[in-house]
């Protein structure tokens, strides 16, 4: 399951509400877009031209691993000349599902779950404390949209459309893109106040 | 030393790339040999010339591995060989460096060929003086694959195939008698083409078997056992011809 916010800020000062941030590398394989937007696009979009030439030179799809680690040498050959790319490379391949971050020091991880970006300690915090191996499609969908939603609440740089993506044997699907406001009532709805009774004014005779 | 920028292969009047095949018969004049594929069985046999005596021949051998799953094994200018040998080494381990997964048989083929061909267009340079029978199981599918590269570049599997001196009589021999065939049956099949063309003996004979497991050396006792084999069908074969023609006497 992949989501993530679409806010883009410069300083205080939001440029966008509604950037792409989940990128789709193939029909089977996800990036998403934390640290500087251009990096990110321009190599994720650059990634998706490596893998596209993998498959035409050895007639079979590349692995999530293959894919990570071509993005992780590219990242590391560029360390020190201030590249600024957090990303999670997420997609299903012949090994099953598989996960990697990737950053710009050079840094690879596989792992079960992550977060990314500015806002993912308080999306870390919904996201660990709701989490188990077995859960269904539906729970983790909204689990993911819960963790994208609270990140925003309390980040400033982050906000938004809440995408949700999921990635199955077929390929990833999107199944959710919710306006972060809109999900704040949604999850806590406001009471209406009692208001007194006004009075009217006396009609001067 | 200045870089000598000249190219040596170039095109003759009617299209020929004349060293190319000046190299493709310094192949015609190198040792034998021979690659069969099976269902779960590859097997290389290369001929080996009676050893001079004081050669120790373990540091001659002539089927070598490339990476665990994948071996090779050539006729023409050894010293070439070599050469590019040690490059595909390096290559199977910087693709697993790289992706995180071991080379496939095609993948490493794909490579060794690319570089010979870089020879026949390149400055300076002139082509490598081999062919080479590659041989390995892919590392997901489990699948066998034999693979033939030569000095002008060009790649092909193969389900068998020989390259070498006489090695028209040998693929002849292949294509009369190739059927699929596993374990020990593909062993005999490619000692039996090898032996159309070299002077029978485990000692002028060298085999490796290409198996899931890895690649294994036969020793000379054991290519001894199974040239005594086929030695025996054949005499079987030989008077189950003659025996019908004498009862009708």
């Amino acid at each position: 399951m992949v989501a993530a916010d679409s806010r883009a800020s410069m300083g205080g000062y939001i440029s966008s509400q509604s950037v792409k941030k989940i990128i789709e590398i193939n029909p089977y394989m996800l990036g998403t877009m934390a640290g500087g937007a251009a990096d990110c696009q321009f190599w994720h979009r650059n990634l998706g031209i490596k893998c596209r030439l993998h498959e035409l030179a050895n007639k079979r799809r590349i692995s999530v691993t293959g894919a990570s680690k071509l993005l992780a040498n590219i990242l590391y050959s560029y360390r020190g000349m201030g590249l600024s790319v957090g990303t999670m490379i997420a997609g299903w391949d012949e090994k099953g599902p598989g996960l990697y971050y990737v950053d710009s020091e050079g840094g690879r991880l596989k792992g079960t779950k992550f977060s990314v970006g500015s806002g993912s300690p308080y999306a870390y915090g919904v996201l660990d404390s709701g989490y188990h191996y077995d859960m269904t499609i539906d729970e983790a969908a909204e689990l993911a949209r819960r963790s994208i939603y609270h990140a925003t609440f309390r980040d400033g740089a982050s906000g938004g459309v809440a995408s949700v993506y999921h990635v199955g044997p077929t390929g990833w699907t999107k199944l959710s893109g919710d306006d972060v406001g809109e999900l704040h009532y949604s999850y806590y709805p406001v009471e209406p106040a009692i208001v007194e009774q006004e009075m009217t004014e006396a009609v001067v005779a | 030393m200045a870089r000598y920028d000249r190219a040596i292969t170039v095109f003759s009047p009617d299209g020929h790339l004349f060293q190319v095949e000046y190299a493709l018969e310094a192949v015609r004049k190198g040792n034998a040999a021979v690659g069969v594929r099976g269902t779960d069985t590859i097997v290389l046999g290369v001929e080996k010339k009676s050893t001079v005596k004081l050669q120790d021949s373990r540091s001659v051998r002539k089927i070598v591995s490339l990476d665990d799953h994948i071996a090779l094994a050539c006729a023409g200018l050894k010293a070439d060989a070599r050469v590019l040998i040690n490059r595909a080494r390096i290559e199977c381990q910087s693709h697993r460096l790289t992706v995180e997964d071991p080379v496939t048989v095609e993948y490493i083929t794909r490579y060794i060929a690319g570089l010979q061909q870089k020879y026949t267009q390149s400055g300076g340079v002139r082509p490598f003086g081999l062919s080479t029978l590659i041989v390995g199981f892919d590392p997901y599918t489990g699948v066998p694959s034999l693979y033939q590269t030569d000095p002008s570049g060009t790649f092909s599997a193969w389900k068998a195939n020989a390259t070498g001196r006489n090695s028209n009589s040998m693929r002849e021999f292949l294509e009369k008698n190739y059927k699929e065939t596993s374990g020990q049956e593909t062993i005999k099949l490619a000692i039996r083409a090898l032996l159309e063309v070299v002077e029978s003996g485990g000692k002028n004979i060298e085999v490796a078997v290409m198996t899931k497991e890895g690649l294994r050396q036969l020793e000379e006792a054991e290519i001894d056992a199974i040239v005594a084999e086929i030695e025996a069908e054949k005499a079987a074969a030989e008077a189950a011809k003659k025996a019908p023609a004498s009862k009708q006497t």
